[in-house]
């Protein structure tokens, strides 16, 4: 895992700054946003849009990160006590942490575990992303090394282990095809967010037509 | 807006939302509504931007090395490769592509 997110982390620094974002940039968002996904939409759609789709650069990282908010509800009585130690595991309560600890039998060895993985995961986050970036300067063009496919191969990396049942598979699919149609007519950033409505209408559909399905996908199917 | 306004902002949501997950108790938030919705939206904009990473250029919409690269990618999902196998593919067939002049 630690190799697969220092590439990632790599990616993301490298692609940051041959889209047009400076080394400082990157680094503030892998050290104070610090959540993959929501970092390659941001950088992704302000790219493809400039100053105009900032505001929907915004949300669709805010709505990328909500997915964080459920995991710490999860790891709320896990992380331990204390103000500071709280904030902390808040920053640092992501996809992978979150797998880890609560694949963990029992709270002491969850606890261990979610420190261990967050901990490492943040400083190798960090540390590839500079690395991605200084190197980013010295790569030219996105497309040379293909780190334009890499960053879409990361999107349908994040994507596939949640298609885990005909309904989230659907609403992928609906999602995908209403962005091929929107991202010629309407100003960049907009598409990602109509996709995200289409996920909520149809949670909200679903929860009506059948609210006690058991859920299909967990917290951390990464 | 400025670009360093918009980072710093959405840096502080995501924060904010993490933190406050923490804050909340439990009971008020956990609903099976709730996480289905987290879950469809992430699903949603995970889809969404596969398809504007792969296909959007300047505006419009464009088939390039990046599809072919998607493609194997979604091969190599399927029969369950590494996430690092599956990105160091994909860079490596666009690139290559690119490299012999068979895509832009």
């Amino acid at each position: 895992m630690a190799l697969a997110v220092s590439l990632y982390g790599v990616s993301f620094g490298a692609l940051s700054v041959a889209l047009g974002f400076s080394v400082g940039q990157t680094m503030v968002l892998s050290l104070l946003m610090f959540s993959g996904a929501s970092q390659f939409a941001f950088i992704g759609i302000v790219a493809s849009g400039g100053a105009a789709a900032v505001g929907a650069a915004i949300a669709s990282a805010g709505l990328l990160g909500a997915r964080n908010g459920l995991y710490a509800l999860t790891m709320s009585p896990i992380v331990g006590r204390g103000f500071f130690r709280r904030v902390l595991a808040a920053h640092l309560t992501v996809d992978e942490s979150t797998a880890v600890a609560i694949a963990q039998e029992g709270r002491q060895a969850s606890q261990h575990g979610f420190w261990a993985t967050a901990v490492s995961l943040y400083v190798g986050w960090n540390l590839s992303t500079l690395a991605g970036a200084l190197a980013g300067d010295a790569l030219g063009d996105v497309k040379t090394w293909g780190l334009d496919a890499i960053a879409a191969a990361a999107f349908l990396a994040l994507l596939w282990p949640r298609l885990t049942s005909l309904e989230p598979i659907v609403v992928a699919v609906v999602a995908a095809a209403v962005t091929v149609v929107l991202i010629p007519t309407v100003p960049a950033g907009i598409p990602v967010l109509c996709a995200a409505g289409v996920g909520i209408v149809a949670g909200l559909y679903r929860h009506r037509v059948a609210p006690h399905r058991p859920e299909p996908g967990e917290a951390g199917a990464r | 807006m400025s670009i360093w306004v918009g980072l710093i902002v959405a840096s502080l949501i995501v924060w904010a939302i993490k933190n406050a997950g923490y804050v909340i108790p439990q009971r008020f938030v956990e609903s099976a509504l709730i996480s289905r919705i987290a879950l469809l939206v992430t699903v949603a904009l995970l889809a969404s931007l596969v398809v504007s990473q792969a296909l959007h250029s300047g505006g419009s919409l464009a088939v390039d090395a990046r599809v072919p690269a998607v493609a194997v990618a979604g091969i190599l999902l399927y029969v369950r490769a590494p996430f690092l196998v599956v990105l160091l593919a994909a860079g490596a067939v666009a690139a290559a592509l690119r490299f012999f002049g068979v895509m832009a």
